[in-house]
């Protein structure tokens, strides 16, 4: 890392954020299960295993087409915790609040935490409250902490993806992204695109009760599918292919995008799931996330190769080939 | 809009194309894409590597970004430093570096540099801040030049005062006759910009077929647009005949959009303009005319002190930039200078040719 202050850029989920925290915080964070770099980490507690992860929410503005700050921070940290293979189990809450907060819409957002963790059957059970003066936070951050339990027979994680496995995604991506981007900018699209911001618990549980053979599953948050097909490809030296006319695109999404020159590969998602999954068992893990009311679009968009040049690859709509490439620099700041 | 996508992006037709190019293509043809959005198209859709051995695409100097020479950009950076000063600039210009810094690395260490989708926000925020000066870092070619013209003409009808553009405006077809002049690269067509020639039409680039017999096509963006092209392209070149020729027929006139270009002539004159890697171009520029002074920043800030111009060691982005080397030629590509690390504007801009070669083509990444 070159640069002597920090930017936006390392914020954003993509190759800059992996270099800050390869520069700097693993060099002085060298705990192993740290290392691996997946959504939660995963410990041994006694005879236990469990799973353990934290994540804070700056997102602007508080409120969105399909959500709003509260739901998104108990999404978030739910979704670590199962994309680990764990049942979520508890979460803690901080509040860092900015001086002026209008108390309705404080209220507001923990109604709607609330209902998430009602929904996700994760109770809060521990929380911190900071209030700062104006001008030092912008409104209202949260950080939500969480716990959850993993059974005997589960290993999954990011650098798990194997020779002949199928990649699975659960529904359309870049929809978190926009709604967030089109309401702080004010721009209004032919369809309106809607946060697709949900736990995913259940349907993670699904797929593992499936029987299905699960190695590795990663919710696509900021830096998009393309930034978790490659972080799945580096960590596990695979070659991955998908194909473009498989990936589930909004049309929304998709106007807004080729209107504003984002990829939609690099457009955050609260709400998606990727899965690597034995190929033999493909099918019957696809049943499983489209039995989901948050799976109803998924689709097996690729495999994945075992290879010496750990790549993603696209098959593109027109039938040529090309490389997907993690998202670098800024994209959107402050979409969570 | 999107229900017209997909109709341009058909695999068997694109397919079908390509066979035709086969079939037809023996001539060696070197074909330069002028525009970035072209750049980042054909690398987008892997187009480079479905096309016959003898059948080349060169990049060329399209990214209006990557051709801000740094003195520009440290011209920008030296009015940012000027007190009460916001600074508005459309994203892609953020962290293309000048000589000495960028202006996302300067916003970081507490400037007031704002990005903007439109000049017509740059104008909000002048009349929301009375107070400060708001300088719109105006960079770019025919295709955004009207609507900087019309916010120009827009603060001064609202009287506006604290309202000014720094321009490093530059248009297309005086470019293609340098590059041409300079006679440095083997070529054999242009595919000419598709958004450019929607305002200027397909008139300028009459003198490229005429006088340097070189086959011209303006293409559209999407697969089969750019396919389409470049067959067109390889039919003149196996035909010996060069003429412009309009693909992009759906958007593109002969006269072009007479309202825009009258707009940017009301406040826009002919000038000559520096260009990153190929120098100054006589009549490649454009300044705003005497009776908008007023709106020029150059005029306005008089005084500021530009540091010496210094070019980036071992960055060849001049070279890519005249199409003399495919950016995998540059020692510096893919190793010191990456989309997170970048070295040269090429590699910044999301239309920098480096970015996109580096971004979407899988044989020039080992």
């Amino acid at each position: 890392m070159k640069d002597d202050r920090i930017l936006l850029a390392h914020g954003s989920g993509g190759a800059v954020s992996h270099s800050l925290i390869s520069d700097f915080f693993l060099k002085v964070f060298t705990d192993p299960t740290l290392k691996r770099l997946d959504d939660s980490a995963v410990l041994e507690l006694g005879s236990d295993r469990v799973a353990f992860t934290t994540d804070s929410y700056v997102v602007k503005p508080l409120f969105f087409p399909g959500g709003d700050i509260g739901r998104l921070a108990v999404c978030g940290t739910v979704n670590d915790l199962a994309m680990s293979g764990a049942e979520p189990k508890f979460i803690s809450v901080g509040f860092v609040i900015e001086e002026g907060l209008e108390v309705s819409e404080l209220e507001k957002i923990l109604k709607s935490m609330a209902e998430a963790c009602e929904e996700a059957g994760v109770p809060v059970v521990t929380g911190d409250t900071k209030v700062v003066d104006r001008g030092s936070a912008d409104q209202i951050f949260i950080n939500t902490a969480g716990v959850g339990y993993i059974k005997d027979d589960i290993d999954i994680s990011g650098s798990n993806v194997k020779d002949g496995d199928a990649i699975l995604l659960s529904g359309s991506i870049g929809d978190h992204g926009i709604a967030v981007m089109s309401k702080r900018e004010g721009l209004a699209f032919g369809t309106p695109v809607i946060s697709d911001c949900a736990p995913l618990n259940g349907m993670v549980k699904a797929v593992l009760d499936s029987g299905a053979e699960v190695h590795a599953l990663r919710d696509p948050t900021r830096g998009g599918l393309a930034s978790t097909l490659n972080e799945f490809a580096e960590q596990s030296g695979v070659a991955i292919t998908i194909d473009e006319s498989k990936v589930p695109i909004s049309e929304g999404v998709l106007g807004a995008c080729e209107m504003l020159g984002l990829d939609p590969y690099q457009v955050a998602n609260e709400g998606k799931l990727v899965a690597a999954v034995a190929g033999k068992d493909a099918d019957r893990a696809l049943e499983a996330i489209r039995a989901n009311k948050y799976g109803k679009d998924a689709q097996i968009i690729g495999t994945a190769k075992q290879t010496d040049r750990p790549k993603v690859f696209v098959s593109t709509a027109i039938g040529t080939t090309r490389i997907l490439d993690m998202l670098s620099g800024e994209q959107l700041p402050r979409i969570c | 809009m999107v229900r017209f996508l997909s109709e341009y992006r058909d695999k068997d037709l694109a397919q079908g194309i390509l066979k035709r190019i086969e079939k037809i293509s023996k001539k060696p043809a070197n074909f330069m894409e002028v525009c970035g959005t072209h750049t980042v198209a054909i690398s987008k859709n892997g187009i480079r590597h479905a096309l016959p051995e003898n059948v080349q695409l060169i990049s060329g100097p399209g990214c209006p970004v990557c051709v801000t020479a740094n003195v520009d950009i440290d011209k920008m950076l030296a009015v940012l430093s000027l007190p009460d000063v916001i600074v508005t600039t459309f994203g892609d210009m953020m962290k293309v570096p000048g000589s000495y810094s960028s202006l996302s690395k300067e916003r970081a260490k507490g400037a007031d540099v704002r990005v903007v989708y439109s000049t017509l926000d740059a104008i909000e925020i002048a009349k929301n801040n009375p107070e400060k000066k708001v300088v719109f870092f105006g960079v770019g070619f025919e295709t955004t030049t009207p609507t900087i013209a019309e916010s120009i003409i827009e603060a001064k009808e609202k009287n506006i005062k604290n309202y000014s553009i720094l321009g490093a405006h530059k248009v297309v077809p005086p470019a293609m006759k340098a590059l041409l002049d300079l006679g440095e690269v083997d070529l054999h067509g242009f595919l000419c910009p598709g958004h450019v020639s929607m305002v200027i039409g397909s008139k300028p680039y009459e003198f490229i077929a005429r006088d340097y017999h070189i086959p011209c096509v303006i293409a559209g963006f999407e697969p089969l647009d750019i396919l389409e092209s470049i067959y067109m392209l390889i039919k003149q070149v196996e035909d010996g005949r060069s003429e412009v020729e309009v693909q992009y027929k759906r958007a593109v006139k002969p006269d072009g959009n007479p309202v825009a270009v009258g707009v940017m002539n009301q406040v826009f004159e002919p000038a000559d303009a520096d260009w990153r890697g190929i120098g100054v171009i006589p009549g490649s520029g454009l300044k705003i005319r005497d009776e908008y002074a007023d709106f020029d920043a150059a005029r306005l800030f008089p005084d500021i002190e530009v540091p010496p111009t210094r070019e980036h060691k071992g960055c060849r982005c001049g070279d890519v930039l005249r199409g003399l080397i495919f950016p995998y030629e540059c020692a510096l590509f893919g190793k010191v200078c990456t989309p997170t690390e970048p070295v040269g504007p090429c590699m910044v801009s999301s239309e920098g040719s480096c970015a996109a070669y580096y971004r979407y083509d899988e044989r020039v990444k080992a």
